[in-house]
C-alpha cells in the first residue's frame, strides 16, 4: 500500500508569557492508504496538537516544524488559503464533540452540501443529492428528513454520524479522528467503530484514531503509536504491542485498562501523574514513574530505536518487562 | 466482621418525574426519569449501576440521598423512611450518606483551600468538633487518600483532576459516612489514573467498611468494582444480578446488547466477536413506547411485548429480570 501521509521530524511549540513549551517533539510517522493508525495516550500526551498543527488549527500561541507530506505537498507552514484547498477534501478531522464542529443555524443539509460546491464545483442540486446518500450511507435513517433538520434536532450520535459523513464527502485520503466516540454510549460507539471499519475498507480513507482507550484500539487499529510527554514512546502493529509491548508505560496502559470479562481483583496502575510538558524531567520522561529504572534513564532521554523488524521503542531497558497476559 | 446480610438501604416504588416547559400556555411535558425502582443495598457490598446516559442513574442517586425529592416512593435507611424528614434531621443523616461526583474540579470550590473543601462537611454535619479536632481529622484522612500533609493550604486548580478526585473523595469520607454514592467518579480521568483511583475505592472500603453505589456508564468500570449489577433502562430496572451471574448469563436482551458492545483490550477476542448493535437510539423519555419499553430497539420482541409490561420477576437466586421471554431466550455471550 503506498502511503499517503509521511510525517518527519515534527515539532509543535506554544509560547507562554515569558517561556515556551513543546507539546510535541520530533514525531516521525506514515499512515498507508486504508490503514487505521491508534494514537494512544494520556491528557498532555501531544497526542492531539500532534494532529492539529498538520491541520493548521493550532492555537493562535502554537507553532508547528517539520513535516507533513499529503501526496508531494507539505501540510506545515503552509498559508491557510493554501491549506484550505487540501482540508476538507484530501485530509479532513472530526472530534469528539460534534455540537462544537456544527454551526447551530444552519440546516444539515447547508452546511454538507457547502463542502462540496466548495471544493468539487457541484451545483446546489447535485451536492444536495451527494448529501442525502452520504448520510445515508453513514447509517442515518430517513435521511431525507434528518438532512433538513438543524444539528441540535439530532442526538449524540447522530451528531457525529452528521460529521463523518461531512468529512467523507470529498473521499479524503486521509480522515483524522480525535477521540470520535468517547462523548457516545457504548451501544452507539460499537455502531460508531463497525462504522469507521466499512468506510476505511469501501473508500481506502486511511484513518487515524486519536484516543486513550485501548479497548477502542482493539477493536480496529492496524497499527498503533503510544505516545508519552509529547514523545512517541513506541509504535508497531497493535497485537505486537497488546501481546508483547516493550515499553513500560505501554505495559503500564494496560494492566491500568479494566476488562469486562475479566474481574480482577486489583487493577496494576502505574504510580504518579503524568509530567507537565512545561517541566518534563530530565532524561526519560516517564522514569519518575517507571518500575523498570536505572542509572541512566534518569540523565539521558533514550531515543526511538527499531527492536525487531515491526516496531519502535524509547526505552533504555532491554531486559524481559514482566507481563502477564491481559487476556 | 461486617453483616452482609442486613439490608442498609431498601428503595420501594420509587418514581421520579421531572416537568418539561412547553411554552407560555401550553401544559407541561412529563419526563418520567424514573418509574417504579425498588431494590436493596446490604451493609458492606458495592451495587453497581449502568445504563446510556439519560436513563435516569444519576437522577436515583440523588433521590437516594435526597438531593432530589422523589415525587413517589419511600427510601428507607435503616429502616427509617428519609424522605419525609425535616431538613435539621436529614441534615444528621448526612453524615452516614455521602456522594462522590464525575468532574471533581467543578465540585470543588475553587477560592477554598484543600483544608477547607476537605473540614467543610464536618462544620455542618459535626459541630461539636473544634478547630483542632478538624486539622487533625483532616490530615488523617488525607493521608487516607493519598494527599501529602503539606497540600492542605494550596486550592484546587493547583491540582490535576486525579488529585482533585481525590480531594472529592476525603471530602466525602471525613464524616465517617457508611454510604457512598459514587456519579461516574473515574470518567473523567485518564486511563492511568482511573486505576489509582479504583484501586483507593476498594482500599478504603475494606479499611473503613464502606458500602458504595457505583454509577457508570463504563461496564468495564463497574463490572471490576461491583458485587451487584442494576442495569436500568428508560428510568425502569430491567436486570438486577451479581456481577459473575450479568456478566455470563445475561437475562435481558439490553444486558447482552450492552455486554456485546464494550471495547474490549484485546486485539484477537475483539475482532473474532460480533457486536450485537442495538436497532436505533434510547427513546425519548417524555414519550414511551407501550408495553416494554425496550421493544422498539430488541432483536427478540414480539407483538406482546407492546401489550404488555413485563413485571420485574425475581429469579431463583434472587437475581431480578424485566422481560417476558427470559425463560425461553438464551442470552449467553458468544450463544
Amino acid at each position: 500500500m503506498a502511503d499517503v501521509l509521511v510525517v518527519d521530524n515534527l515539532d509543535v511549540t506554544f509560547a507562554l508569557h515569558q517561556s515556551e513549551v513543546k507539546a510535541v517533539s520530533d514525531l516521525d510517522f506514515t499512515l498507508a492508504e486504508g490503514e487505521t493508525l491508534a494514537v494512544v495516550g494520556e491528557s498532555g500526551s501531544g497526542k492531539s496538537q500532534a494532529f492539529l498543527s498538520i491541520m493548521g488549527l493550532l492555537a493562535r500561541n502554537g507553532k508547528a516544524s517539520g513535516r507533513a507530506m499529503l501526496g508531494d505537498v507539505n501540510l506545515i507552514g503552509m498559508s491557510p488559503d493554501r491549506l484550505d484547498r487540501y482540508r476538507g477534501k484530501d485530509i479532513a478531522m472530526i472530534f469528539q464533540d460534534p455540537m462544537t464542529s456544527l454551526n447551530p443555524t444552519l440546516k444539515v443539509k447547508t452546511q454538507l452540501a457547502e463542502v462540496l460546491v466548495r471544493h468539487q464545483g457541484y451545483t446546489a442540486e447535485k451536492a444536495n443529492r451527494a448529501v442525502i446518500e452520504m448520510l445515508e450511507r453513514v447509517g442515518i435513517p430517513e435521511p431525507v428528513k434528518r438532512a433538513n433538520a438543524y444539528p441540535h434536532e439530532l442526538s449524540g450520535g447522530m451528531r457525529q454520524r452528521v460529521m463523518i459523513a461531512m468529512a467523507l464527502l470529498c473521499k479524503p485520503k486521509v480522515l483524522i479522528a480525535d477521540e470520535p466516540t468517547t462523548a457516545l454510549d457504548v451501544t452507539v460507539q460499537a455502531q460508531m467503530l463497525d462504522l469507521f471499519k466499512n468506510l476505511t475498507n469501501d473508500f481506502g480513507t486511511a484513518l487515524v484514531l486519536i484516543t486513550h482507550d485501548l479497548g477502542v484500539v482493539a477493536g480496529v487499529a492496524d497499527r498503533m503509536m503510544v505516545m508519552y510527554g509529547g514523545r512517541c514512546i513506541e509504535k508497531g502493529p497493535t497485537d505486537t504491542l497488546f501481546y508483547d509491548p516493550r515499553h513500560p508505560y505501554t505495559l503500564g496502559l494496560l494492566h491500568s485498562t479494566p476488562h469486562v470479562a475479566k474481574r480482577a481483583k486489583r487493577l496494576d496502575p502505574i504510580q504518579g501523574l503524568p509530567p507537565s510538558l512545561e517541566h518534563l524531567p530530565k532524561g526519560c520522561a516517564f522514569h519518575p514513574r517507571c518500575a523498570f529504572r536505572f542509572e541512566r534513564c534518569f540523565e539521558e532521554r533514550p531515543p526511538l530505536l527499531p527492536v525487531e523488524d515491526v516496531r519502535e521503542k524509547a526505552c533504555w531497558y532491554q531486559g524481559e518487562l514482566k507481563y502477564e497476559a491481559v487476556a | 466482621m461486617l453483616d452482609r446480610t442486613e439490608d442498609l438501604l431498601k428503595i420501594e416504588n420509587l418514581s421520579k418525574n421531572f416537568s418539561i416547559s412547553a411554552g407560555l400556555f401550553a401544559k407541561p411535558f412529563q419526563l418520567r426519569a424514573l418509574q417504579d425502582i425498588s431494590f436493596t443495598v446490604k451493609r458492606g457490598e458495592t451495587l453497581g449501576i449502568v445504563g446510556e446516559s439519560g436513563c435516569g442513574k444519576s437522577t436515583l442517586g440523588r433521590c437516594i440521598l435526597q438531593l432530589l425529592a422523589p415525587d413517589e416512593g419511600r427510601v428507607l435507611w435503616l429502616g427509617q423512611d428519609i424522605t419525609k424528614l425535616p431538613a435539621e434531621q436529614m441534615r444528621q443523616k448526612r453524615r452516614d450518606l455521602q456522594i462522590i461526583f464525575q468532574d471533581p474540579l467543578a465540585s470543588l470550590n475553587p477560592r477554598m483551600t484543600v483544608g477547607e473543601i476537605i473540614a467543610d462537611p464536618l462544620r455542618t454535619l459535626m459541630p461539636e468538633i473544634d478547630a483542632k479536632g478538624r486539622r487533625e481529622r483532616v490530615l488523617r484522612t488525607m493521608e487516607a487518600v493519598g494527599l501529602l500533609p503539606e497540600m492542605i493550604n494550596r486550592y484546587p486548580h493547583e491540582f490535576s483532576g486525579g488529585q482533585a478526585q481525590r480531594i472529592g473523595i476525603a471530602r466525602a469520607l471525613i464524616s465517617e459516612p457508611k454510604l457512598i454514592v459514587c456519579d461516574e467518579p473515574v470518567s473523567a480521568l485518564d486511563v492511568s489514573i482511573q486505576a489509582q483511583i479504583l484501586n483507593l475505592l476498594s482500599d478504603l472500603k475494606d479499611e473503613f467498611g464502606l458500602t458504595l453505589i457505583f454509577i457508570s456508564h463504563n461496564l468495564s468500570v463497574v463490572r471490576h468494582v461491583s458485587d451487584r449489577i442494576l442495569v436500568l433502562y428508560l428510568g425502569r430496572i430491567v436486570e438486577l444480578a451479581d456481577g459473575d451471574d450479568l456478566y455470563d448469563d445475561p437475562k435481558h436482551p439490553y444486558t447482552r446488547a450492552l455486554l456485546t458492545a464494550v471495547p474490549i483490550p484485546d486485539p484477537k477476542r475483539a475482532r473474532q466477536r460480533t457486536i450485537e448493535g442495538l436497532v436505533g437510539e434510547i427513546p425519548s423519555p417524555i414519550n414511551q413506547p407501550s408495553g416494554c419499553t425496550f421493544r422498539t430497539r430488541c432483536r427478540y420482541a414480539e407483538e406482546r411485548c407492546a401489550q404488555v409490561r413485563p413485571p420485574l420477576e425475581t429469579l431463583a437466586n434472587g437475581r431480578r429480570v424485566a422481560c417476558i421471554r427470559w425463560q425461553e431466550l438464551d442470552l449467553k455471550p458468544g450463544g
